[in-house]
């Protein structure tokens, strides 16, 4: 059992928790994840990445958009309410090093696993340019505490209502064309990640990238997860989450992505239903 | 032929009226008609998730137990992994002495309503039956673990089980890695010496592939919970969501939380692929991720549960073990229309229970025997829309003594499916390993032990159960787990 210490709301779907966990905000590094599982006979199992940790409290920090049903159940808890089922740290941490300098690229809720990487990138010693991306400006989220530590924060936005009207390629591709870059760590929608790695490319730049497939134990069990990388197939729960973005093949993992999509509009649907419920009752 | 149990009842209890209270001579037993067990209708079974195999009724576990001849030698004992005392057991089920017949059975086995519903007892006890041999045929030996089955769930349901006595404190820890039968026999076996006794389990639920991966259908999941309630009930704590290897090392285990010892039953937990061109569609799934939507996530349950499972039509299951039987019928409740078992030997050589296979033929899964999946064909959309075969023949034995598949070239052929399974096995889990300094692993990754105690290379640390044997048998692991529990206690009573 897991108690919700604090919980604020980042924007209309996107929500923030710190919940008690102490033994993975001991263990866990920047880039890990975590399997949180409601507790009901039927919930599902979500792989959600660690947004920050405090040891000595031993709490963590997700970050999530409430995108489907079992997300909109998530949102529904309040603070002092338990997550019955935390499972984690899991996967590798990312590869921190000193580069020189790095660009982090944050893809809407992208921007949360980002961060800890932000802060572990910079502590290595790095320069550290950070590129915000989001759909529209309320969906930015976490500019000021990227700014606290990054060298430099670049904010776009799709329909131009914060920063440049621009996709996170446009400032990526001019960084790459005007400075030294040594590396670059993209997190956000799989299409983003696939167009931050074309970007980079021709630039010959190590380009990190962090996928959050479907997955059920976490563990390396179900290899639901699995992903062609350089003609190999490998797990995302234990052989990433972090991958060589150029060798990722990403059409693959684009379909792979909509195996249950069908089934997800419906439930997506329902939960819609149930959600206008409890509002009314409210 | 599916017998309705009131039936075999009233046949079975005609018989025991005429028997009951006679000195039976060899002779007679041998004439005792073979008790057939009650199963749901196949029609209707595939409709439903509930277990397919309703067990014996009183009067036919009592005259399935008379067809024992009680022989001198015992020869099933020889063949039952764990050395169960058989004829005792049996002896006292026929007398209608069913908790004694448990307490006999539980001196060497821990879970016999699980191992009486899984094992695959026609190549083991049953194989070496007397009463099978003189009828030359396995299928008319003494039902042994349908007596098994009905014993341990007659006490179950009776509440005559009884909380194995635990021993005083002793002042020793020891945690426990994973929670199959395995490791439930270990933790037994260490509570029950005084020691404080901690299993760690990765998935929200514990009992390993009890839960996850064999289907209610099979082994209904509150016999499993059952027994973890014995465990509970007997002081061994179970924490969930725990990930050994992550959540803590075993290093960690040792100098942080303060254990003693440690045993490894953490199974065979990495889905083999083939390596074949398209086995990345969409539609393509290891039998371990369908298994555990359906099982451990309730994702049968549509309306309900909130995994979601493929919708399927037409469905190839690569593989004829066990493991693959379960996702067929699985896939068949599911309702897919056709299911084909895909196997490149003949039935003969299919490693399943001889009972699965029945079960699924019954059901209505194709076996296609002699034919090799060599690619899956995706559609436009990246969904699986066809499978490539090719035919094969059988050739010599190899080293196992199998009989070798070989593939017969410009035999290719499609076939159309929208869903594939991959049940070819499992490799083991390479967690601990790659997280321990110091445990010495085959070239497979399973653990090498010393055969009499399953001690590892590490102090302290033993190990047993599909992390030890690959992919084996709950009554193997269970075997494992009850060996090095022996040998532990040995071992912190030194400390």
């Amino acid at each position: 059992m897991n108690k919700i210490i604090a919980k604020k709301q980042l924007s209309a779907t996107v929500f923030q928790m710190e919940i008690e966990a102490p033994e993975i905000a001991e263990a866990r590094k920047a880039g890990q994840f975590i399997i949180l599982q409601l507790g009901g006979e039927f919930d599902e199992r979500i792989p959600l990445t660690i947004a920050d940790a405090d040891p000595v409290k031993g709490t963590i920090t997700i970050i999530f958009q409430a995108v489907g049903e079992s997300t909109h159940h998530i949102a529904l808890l309040k603070e002092g309410d338990y997550i019955e089922n935390l499972l984690g740290p899991l996967g590798n941490p990312t590869d921190v090093r000193h580069y020189g300098h790095v660009v982090c690229t944050g893809g809407g809720i992208g921007a949360a696993p980002l961060f800890p990487i932000v802060e572990a990138m910079k502590a290595a010693g790095n320069r550290v340019t950070v590129i915000l991306g989001a759909r529209t400006k309320e969906l930015v989220i976490l500019e000021e505490k990227m700014r606290a530590v990054a060298d430099e924060v670049i904010i776009v936005t799709d329909d131009g209502s914060y920063g440049e009207k621009a996709l996170v390629t446009e400032p990526l591709k001019r960084i790459c064309e005007t400075t030294q870059v040594d590396c670059v760590v993209a997190i956000g929608p799989p299409v983003m990640m696939k167009f931050v790695s074309l970007t980079t490319k021709p630039f010959g730049i190590y380009t990190i990238v962090s996928l959050n497939t479907i997955m059920i134990d976490g563990t390396g069990m179900c290899g639901g997860c699995r992903v062609t990388v350089d003609g190999r197939t490998r797990f995302v729960c234990v052989n990433g989450p972090e991958f060589d973005g150029h060798l990722v093949d990403w059409d693959n993992l684009l379909l792979r992505m909509g195996t249950f999509k069908a089934q997800e509009e419906e439930a997506h649907h329902r939960c819609l239903i149930g959600l206008d419920a409890k509002e009314g009752e409210a | 032929m599916h017998p309705k149990k009131q039936l075999l009842d009233d046949a079975a209890k005609l018989l025991l009226a005429e028997l009951e209270g006679k000195e039976l001579t060899a002779r007679e037993r041998n004439q005792i008609p073979l008790q057939e067990m009650a199963t749901q209708d196949p029609s209707e079974r595939i409709l439903n998730m509930n277990e397919v195999a309703l067990g014996y009724t009183e009067a036919q576990v009592r005259i399935e137990a008379m067809r024992c001849l009680q022989c001198k030698t015992k020869p099933c004992v020889k063949g039952c992994p764990v050395g169960i005392d058989i004829p005792a057991f049996i002896h006292e089920a026929e007398k209608g002495n069913y908790a004694q017949a448990v307490s006999i059975i539980k001196e060497s086995s821990l879970l016999p309503s699980v191992c009486g519903r899984v094992c695959p007892q026609e190549l083991q006890c049953q194989m070496y039956c007397t009463v099978g041999k003189a009828k030359k045929d396995v299928e008319q030996s003494v039902s042994i673990g349908r007596i098994e089955r009905f014993v341990a769930d007659y006490t179950r349901e009776h509440g005559l089980d009884e909380i194995p006595h635990v021993g005083d404190n002793s002042g020793k820890s020891v945690a426990i890695v994973g929670s199959g039968p395995a490791s439930i026999s270990a933790a037994a076996d260490l509570r029950r010496e005084g020691h404080r006794v901690v299993l760690f389990e990765a998935l929200h639920k514990a009992g390993g592939v009890l839960v996850y991966g064999i289907p209610e259908f099979r082994l209904p999941k509150e016999i499993v919970e059952y027994e973890l309630e014995i465990l509970r009930k007997m002081g061994v704590e179970i924490r969930l969501n725990y990930l050994v290897g992550k959540t803590r090392t075993v290093d960690e285990l040792f100098d942080k939380d303060g254990f003693d010892a440690i045993f490894v039953g953490s199974g065979a937990g990495l889905p083999r692929f083939l390596d074949i061109e398209g086995e990345n569609s969409i539609g393509v799934f290891s039998a371990n991720e369908y298994l555990t939507r359906s099982n451990l996530m309730k994702a049968y349950a549509k309306t309900n549960a909130l995994t979601p499972m493929y919708r399927s039509k037409r469905v190839a299951v690569f593989g004829a073990g066990n493991v693959a039987m379960d996702a067929a019928r699985t896939a068949k409740r599911l309702g897919a229309e056709v299911v084909s078992i895909i196997y490149r030997r003949t039935e003969a050589e299919m490693p399943a229970r001889r009972e699965e296979i029945a079960h699924a033929k019954e059901e209505g899964i194709e076996f296609l025997y002699l034919l090799a999946p060599k690619r899956i064909i995706p559609g436009e959309d990246g969904r699986v829309k066809e499978v490539e075969v090719i035919e094969c023949k059988l050739g010599p034995e190899d080293e196992d003594g199998r009989r070798r598949s070989m593939m017969i070239e410009g035999t290719e052929s499609l076939r159309s499916y929208d869903t594939v399974i991959v049940a070819i096995g499992n490799d083991s889990n390479p967690l601990i390993k790659a997280t321990t300094d110091g445990i010495e692993t085959s070239h497979k990754g399973t653990f090498i032990v010393d055969p009499s105690t399953c001690a590892t290379s590490l102090e302290g640390v033993y190990a047993g159960g599909d992390i030890v044997l690959g992919a084996a048998t709950v009554i193997l692991a269970m075997g494992q787990g009850r060996k090095a529990a022996r040998a532990m206690n040995e071992y912190l009573a030194t400390l």
